[in-house]
C-alpha cells in the first residue's frame, strides 16, 4: 500500500504540470523583474547594465512617492471600511428574515468585472448627466464637483466604487463567521441582562476576531495591488492624482517604454507588499485561539 | 420597542441593498434609453419605450467576437486549470513524499504575489517565444495564476477523504492512474464545481493580461473589447449601456443559477488565505 502510494514516478507526473507552469509563469518573471530592474532598457532593444540606478531613480521620483502614498491610502480606506461591512453583517446574521437573500444582493457588485464597474461609474460620475449629479442637481445642489476631474476629489470618489466593489464579499465573510457562533454564549449572555450592542462588541466581535484580522491583511494587500479600476476610470488622472504603484509601472512600461524603470517599480512593489503581508500578520498573530 | 428596532435594521439593510444594486438597475435602465431620455429624463424613471435596437447596434458592432474569445478562452483556461490543480492536489494530499509541503508552499506563492509585478518579464518572455497577441498567452497565463487558489479550495475536501478509498482501490489491483481518475475525481465533483465556477469568474472579468498581450481585436475578450466599443459610442451612451449589460450578463445568470456554490468558493478562499 504505501509502497505504491509512495511511488516516485507517478508523484513526479502528476505534480509537474503545476509545478512547471508556477515556476515559469510566476517564480522566474518575479526574480527577472528585479534583474530587468537593473537594466536600461526600452523592451525591444539591448539592454544595458546600470546597476542599481533605476533603484536610486526611484527613491528620488517624486511620482513613484506619490503614488505609493495613493496605494496606502486606499489600502488604509479599505481597512477603516471593513467596520461598516461588519456593522452590517452584524445586522445581518442576527435573525433577520430574509437574510440570505439581502446577502446575494450585497454579493452581485463583486462577481461583475472591474472594467464594466469603472465604465458604469464614470457614468454614475459624469459631471453633465451622470445618476450622482442628477440627484444633486434635483436637491437643489447647483455646483456639483466633476467628480473624477477634481484632483482633490478624485481619490475618495473611486474609492466608493471599490466600497461598492467588495461590500458583498466581506458582509458574506463575517456573516458566515457570526453564524458559527454557538447560540447558548448569546443566549446566556441575554439573560445576564446584556443589551445587543453590548453582545455585538464584548462577545461576537472578540469571537470573530481571528476571521476580522484575516479580512484586515486581505483588503490592505488587495489594496496595495489596486490597478484594473483605476486604470480605467482615470488612468492614473488629473495630473497623477489618483496614480497607485501599478498603473504608474504599467505606464512607465507599456506607455513611456521605460521597461528597465518600469521593471524596478514592479520589483519594489512586489517587496513593498510583501513586508507590509509580513508586519500585518505580525502584528495581527494570536497566540491564544478562542475556544467554545 | 422591540419592533421599532426591527424596522430600523431592516430600513439598514435595505439602504446597503439600494446601494448595491441600484446602480445596476440604473444601467440596465440607460440601456434601453434613447439619449434623449437620458441626458434629459429623470435618471431614476424606466425607459418609456425600451430601445431594443441599442442592443442590435451593439451586435451589428462586432461584439459577438468579443463574447465568444472570452467563453472559450474562459472555458479552455477553467479546464486545463482544473485538471492540473487536481492531479497537484492529488499528489500532495494522497501519496506520501517529504517534499509535498514544500512544493505546496511554492504553489502558494502566487496566492501573496502582485501579478504586476510579474507583468514586464511575462510580456518580455511571451514576445521572445513570439506568443505576443496569440491567445496561448492568455490560456497559460489564466491557467497559472488560478492554479494556486483552486489548489486551495480542492485541499480542505482531499485531505478530508477516507484512506480506505486508497486501500480498497489498492488491494483490488486497480492502478494509480485509474485511482485517481476513476474514483477520486467523481469524488471530488462537489468541490470541483465551485472551483470551476470561481475559475470561470475570474478567467471571465481578467483585464490586466488581455490588455498587455493582445492587440488586435480578433482575439480581444469582453472586458477589453468594450473598452473599444466605448470609445467607439462616446456619446451613445444606450449603446454603451446595452455593450456593459452583456458583458455582465453572463455572470449574473451564472449567480442566479449558482450563487451557493459562488459563495463557498469566495469564503474558502478568503477565509484560509
Amino acid at each position: 500500500m504505501d509502497k505504491v502510494m509512495s511511488n516516485k514516478w507517478i508523484i513526479t507526473l502528476y505534480i509537474l504540470p503545476a509545478l512547471l507552469f508556477i515556476a515559469v509563469l510566476i517564480v522566474i518573471p518575479l526574480l527577472l523583474s528585479g534583474y530587468f530592474g537593473l537594466m536600461d532598457w526600452d523592451g525591444i532593444g539591448a539592454m544595458q547594465f546600470i546597476g542599481l540606478d533605476n533603484y536610486i531613480t526611484a527613491m528620488q521620483d517624486s511620482k513613484f512617492w506619490e503614488s505609493t502614498l495613493h496605494s496606502f491610502l486606499l489600502a488604509i480606506f479599505s481597512a477603516l471600511s471593513l467596520l461598516l461591512y461588519l456593522v452590517v453583517a452584524l445586522i445581518l446574521a442576527s435573525k433577520i428574515k430574509g437574510a440570505n437573500f439581502l446577502k446575494k444582493i450585497y454579493l452581485i457588485p463583486m462577481l461583475l468585472s472591474s472594467v464594466a464597474i469603472a465604465q458604469l461609474w464614470i457614468k454614475v460620475y459624469n459631471p453633465s448627466n451622470g445618476m450622482l449629479n442628477s440627484i444633486l442637481t434635483s436637491l437643489g445642489v447647483e455646483n456639483p464637483p466633476a467628480w473624477l476631474a477634481d484632483p482633490n476629489i478624485v481619490l475618495y470618489a473611486i474609492f466608493i466604487p471599490i466600497i461598492w466593489q467588495y461590500a458583498g464579499f466581506y458582509i458574506l465573510i463575517y456573516y458566515a463567521a457570526l453564524k458559527n457562533i454557538p447560540e447558548s454564549i448569546i443566549e446566556a449572555a441575554k439573560i445576564d441582562g446584556a443589551s445587543p450592542i453590548q453582545i455585538a462588541i464584548r462577545i461576537k466581535f472578540p469571537l470573530i476576531m481571528t476571521v476580522f484580522k484575516v479580512t484586515i491583511v486581505l483588503a490592505i494587500v488587495g489594496s496595495l495591488k489596486y490597478f484594473d479600476l483605476i486604470y480605467v476610470m482615470t488612468g492614473g488622472g488629473p495630473n497623477g492624482a489618483s496614480e497607485v504603484m501599478a498603473s504608474y509601472m504599467y505606464k512607465l512600461a507599456f506607455s513611456s517604454y521605460d521597461f528597465g524603470y518600469g521593471s524596478a517599480i514592479g520589483f519594489l512593489l512586489l517587496i513593498i507588499t510583501l513586508i507590509v503581508t509580513f508586519i500585518i500578520r505580525k502584528a495581527t498573530e494570536t497566540k491564544d485561539t478562542i475556544q467554545y | 420597542m422591540h419592533r421599532v428596532g426591527y424596522i430600523l435594521l431592516y430600513i439598514c439593510l435595505g439602504v446597503v441593498g439600494v446601494f448595491q444594486i441600484f446602480p445596476i438597475i440604473w444601467l440596465v435602465s440607460f440601456s434601453l434609453k434613447t439619449n434623449q431620455e437620458i441626458f434629459a429624463g429623470n435618471p431614476f424613471a424606466l425607459p418609456t419605450d425600451p430601445k431594443w435596437e441599442n442592443y442590435l447596434k451593439v451586435f451589428e458592432g462586432g461584439i459577438g467576437t468579443y463574447f465568444w474569445n472570452s467563453i472559450w478562452i474562459t472555458v479552455v483556461a477553467t479546464i486545463l486549470t482544473i485538471l492540473i490543480a487536481s492531479m497537484a492536489t492529488f499528489a500532495i494530499t494522497r501519496m506520501k513524499w517529504k517534499l509535498s509541503s514544500f512544493v505546496l508552499g511554492i504553489i502558494m506563492i502566487g496566492l501573496m504575489i502582485p501579478i504586476h509585478s510579474a507583468l514586464i518579464p511575462l510580456y518580455n518572455m511571451f514576445l521572445n517565444v513570439n506568443l505576443i497577441d496569440n491567445p496561448v498567452s492568455i490560456v497559460v497565463t489564466y491557467m497559472t495564476y488560478n492554479l494556486p487558489i483552486t489548489v486551495m479550495i480542492l485541499l480542505g475536501f482531499y485531505t478530508t477523504l477516507p484512506r480506505e478509498i486508497e486501500e480498497a482501490a489498492i488491494i483490488d489491483g486497480s492502478s494509480i492512474h485509474r485511482l485517481f481518475f476513476k474514483i477520486i475525481l467523481p469524488l471530488s465533483a462537489p468541490i470541483m464545481s465551485t472551483t470551476v465556477i470561481i475559475n470561470m469568474i475570474y478567467n471571465w472579468n481578467e483585464f490586466v493580461f488581455v490588455n498587455t498581450f493582445i492587440s488586435s481585436d480578433k482575439f480581444k475578450t469582453l472586458t477589453v473589447g468594450i473598452q473599444n466599443f466605448i470609445g467607439q459610442y462616446m456619446t451613445d451612451w444606450g449603446a454603451i449601456g446595452a455593450t456593459l449589460v452583456i458583458s455582465v450578463l453572463p455572470i449574473i445568470i451564472a449567480f442566479i443559477f449558482f450563487s451557493d456554490k459562488i459563495m463557498e468558493g469566495l469564503s474558502a478562499s478568503a477565509v484560509k488565505g
